[in-house]
């Protein structure tokens, strides 16, 4: 223990994390506080490390799908998707329409319940109580179609290598409007409350604001890049699946602060919705699978496919040495790279300040640490 | 002092205090259903008829709970700082009246007691916080005392106004003072035959003061640290603040105190503004609830609407906006008295201070989302502007 001579200052050093009700799961961070200013941060991550990629190495390719349901647990479909066209590109499967038509309209729903997800906690990390109840009743209308769909509300396993598991119910298209009609004003509700809500404004704006070339160096993409301006995403940017059929903006922001990088994921759920609306119309009839059973071996090989997931670009590295099993699976994850500016960003601000900060960036931990 | 009046009042005390606990409860429940309204939720449903019973329940298990100390914590300062926030908020409603004739101790100088009494409750607070060894709750100390300390003065310069407007510091009289001469005349012929002056006014305050109105509700929200003033105990930030520490039945007592001090703002409310008890076809006392619970809903409205106010802009809104317009409101008081003006006159300077000056406010505190909303092209605070 250092001694302090007489009136010498210390900063205090408080421990925010692991168990804070607004780190958004096991994320801790050590703030050195002069008062109310935090003077320096320090964030520490890995609590919840379960070695997803080494894991993947012991599992058939249709057994990691169920470990990239577990790494991003609030936009399920999207992590699915991503690590299969990783193996279809490897092995040269195509795909057939209708199964890309019903990942599209998933994934985009996806989009959505996370967003909303993202929408409500954010509220309650500023103080507001209100907006997490109506943004859960969206995601759970949303969670309820999954459930009809795949018969899961989270972890579906249900997008597979060559399509997905099997077609959806009978009554979809019923299902779906009734869920689009509900969705798009519980999106306009959440909207209405709080983005230009005078305090909560006041507390996000020209919060946490970076600039775009320190956001690029930094990795940033998905939201947190679209706010500080730049018009990037993997949709618009080198279209996968079947984006380029699809009509749809890219909402950019313009100072990249907290409350850009808010309302560009309410933008992004109007967009999505957009999307939605046209896959279901031209969602055509037919197979959905078109490599049947469940055990592939890819030929050997590697590949590397990027995805735009709720929270950003998701990049997936599959090495393949031609057995059923994965010889390394590496996974780019957007959240821990937009996590790694936090510290330029909570540096000089209030206690307040940083909790808002770390909400806006929308992490899971359980990419961040995978 | 006898003995038997000294066990008529331990007696009446106890009654005072089983009755606030009543309205505690009732507050809970009230509080639970109606922000379960507000976000589309049932609210409490599975105890009791209509869930009222959850408050109780709620109690029981708080008092049941195991009362955990911290074990580097400052013993002393720990267990006596929750009994110094309970027992002055208590201790106001001593002086409180109902009705004209239901009241503990009516004291002449009423108001002077409230004010005083009210600031003790910051020490408590900041002595949970500084003693329970944990550096949230003494950030959450030292919060509060910020706070608080900045937000007694427009509570008091309120209260100066309201006291200038019907000369007595007597809460009785501040309350007759505001219904016609008729009505209030029991106690205010009392008041004379004792020698205590007042100025009859005859309507409600908040027709004529209704500047005063708004400051004391948005200085006592933040006396009582509701949102968007309760920053003192953010959960999302410092969980907490001086409470974090406590558990079971200490922290129970803080819980009762401040459902008491709201109910204190809303009681205070009802007695300046609201005219008090008095009312058309119901008993008073009913009447005196009915207003005082009005308020408190409003308390709660606002708890499930605003976000919470950062520190630094909790201080700046205190300091440049409550504060100066606090003082013009005892200006234009003590103008309107001095003068011996019609009431209409206090009608229109205290509206259009309200008007001129809060809207300035307005825009001036709220530039960004202006800005941002000619941006988007959307109206802000406004409901149904999308797209």
């Amino acid at each position: 223990m250092t001694m302090l001579n007489e009136g010498q200052q210390v900063d205090l050093l408080m421990n925010m994390g692991p168990q804070h009700p607004s780190t958004h799961g096991v994320f801790r961070m050590l703030l050195r506080v002069d008062g109310e200013v935090i003077v320096d941060a320090e964030p520490h991550i890995g609590y919840l490390h379960r070695g997803s990629e080494k894991l993947a190495e012991g599992e058939q390719y249709h057994q990691v799908v169920t470990l990239f349901d577990r790494m991003d647990y609030i936009s399920n479909f999207n992590n699915e998707w991503v690590f299969c066209r990783a193996v279809e590109k490897l092995m040269g499967a195509e795909v057939p329409e209708r199964a890309e038509y019903i990942r599209v309209i998933l994934g985009e729903l996806n989009r959505i319940a996370s967003h909303l997800l993202f929408l409500g906690t954010f509220g309650l990390d500023a103080g507001a109580m209100t907006p997490v109840m109506f943004a859960f009743r969206g995601r759970e209308r949303i969670q309820a179609l999954f459930e009809g769909v795949s018969g899961a509300r989270m972890m579906h396993n249900y997008v597979h290598v060559g399509g997905v598991k099997e077609d959806v119910p009978p009554n979809f298209k019923e299902m779906m409007a009734e869920l689009l009609a509900d969705l798009r004003e519980d999106v306009e509700e959440c909207d209405r409350l709080l983005s230009f809500n005078e305090v909560f404004v006041a507390r996000s704006k020209d919060i946490g604001a970076i600039d775009l070339d320190t956001a690029i160096d930094y990795g940033w993409t998905g939201p947190c890049l679209r706010a500080c301006g730049m018009e990037y995403d993997v949709r618009r940017a080198e279209p996968y699946s079947i984006y380029d059929r699809f009509e749809f903006n890219v909402p950019v922001g313009r100072d990249g602060d907290c409350w850009d990088r808010y309302f560009v994921r309410v933008l992004e759920m109007y967009e999505s919705l957009r999307i939605i609306d046209q896959a279901l119309e031209g969602m055509p009839e037919g197979e959905v699978n078109s490599v049947g059973g469940r055990l592939v071996r890819p030929p050997k090989g590697d590949v590397y496919v990027r995805a735009e997931n709720p929270r950003g670009e998701i990049g997936v590295y599959l090495v393949s040495d031609g057995t059923d099993k994965p010889y390394r699976v590496k996974v780019r994850p957007p959240s821990f790279c937009n996590l790694s500016a936090l510290r330029l960003l909570v540096k000089d601000s209030y206690i307040a300040d940083a909790v808002v900060i770390l909400g806006s960036l929308d992490i899971v931990l359980g990419e961040v640490d995978r | 002092m006898n003995l038997l009046d000294i066990l008529l009042l331990i007696i009446a005390l106890l009654i005072l205090f089983t009755a606030l606990s009543i309205v505690v409860i009732s507050m809970i429940w009230i509080e639970r259903k109606f922000l379960g309204r507000l976000q589309r939720r049932l609210g409490p449903t599975r105890t009791g008829p209509f869930g009222l019973l959850q408050p109780v329940a709620d109690a029981v298990k708080l008092v049941l709970k195991e009362d955990l100390i911290p074990s580097t914590a400052d013993k002393a300062i720990f267990w006596v700082a929750p009994l110094l926030v309970l027992i002055p908020s208590f201790m106001i409603w001593v002086t409180i009246p109902a009705t004209k004739d239901l009241v503990l101790r009516n004291l002449d100088l009423g108001l002077f007691v409230i004010v005083a009494l009210l600031v003790v409750s910051i020490l408590g607070l900041l002595l949970a916080g500084w003693g329970s060894a944990n550096k949230y709750g003494a950030l959450g100390g030292l919060r509060s005392a910020a706070q608080l300390v900045s937000y007694e003065v427009p509570l008091v310069m309120v209260v100066v106004s309201v006291a200038i407007l019907a000369e007595s510091l007597d809460l009785r009289v501040i309350a007759a003072s505001q219904v016609p001469i008729g009505v209030a005349e029991g106690v205010l012929n009392e008041v004379k035959e004792a020698g205590g002056s007042f100025n009859h006014i005859g309507v409600p305050l908040i027709l004529i003061f209704p500047l005063g109105m708004v400051l004391f509700l948005i200085a006592g929200l933040a006396e009582v640290g509701r949102i968007p003033f309760d920053i003192y105990f953010a959960e999302s930030e410092i969980v907490g603040g001086p409470f974090v520490e406590y558990s079971g039945a200490h922290f129970s007592v803080f819980f009762l105190a401040e459902y008491i001090n709201t109910f204190l703002v809303g009681a205070l409310a009802a007695l300046f503004f609201l005219g008090g008890w008095y009312g058309p076809f119901l008993p008073e006392w009913i009447w005196f609830l009915v207003k005082t619970y009005a308020v408190v809903v409003v308390i709660f409205w606002i708890r499930g609407t605003f976000p919470r106010l950062r520190v630094d802009q909790l201080m700046a809104f205190g300091w440049k906006a409550m504060i100066p317009l606090s003082f013009v409101g005892v200006v234009i008081c003590a103008v309107y008295r001095f003068y011996d003006w019609p009431a209409w006159t206090m009608t229109v300077m205290s509206l259009a201070v309200l008007g001129v000056v809060g809207y300035w406010l307005y825009r001036r505190f709220t530039q960004p989302v202006q800005r941002l909303a000619k941006l988007y092209g959307r109206r802000p605070g406004r409901v149904g502007n999308v797209s």
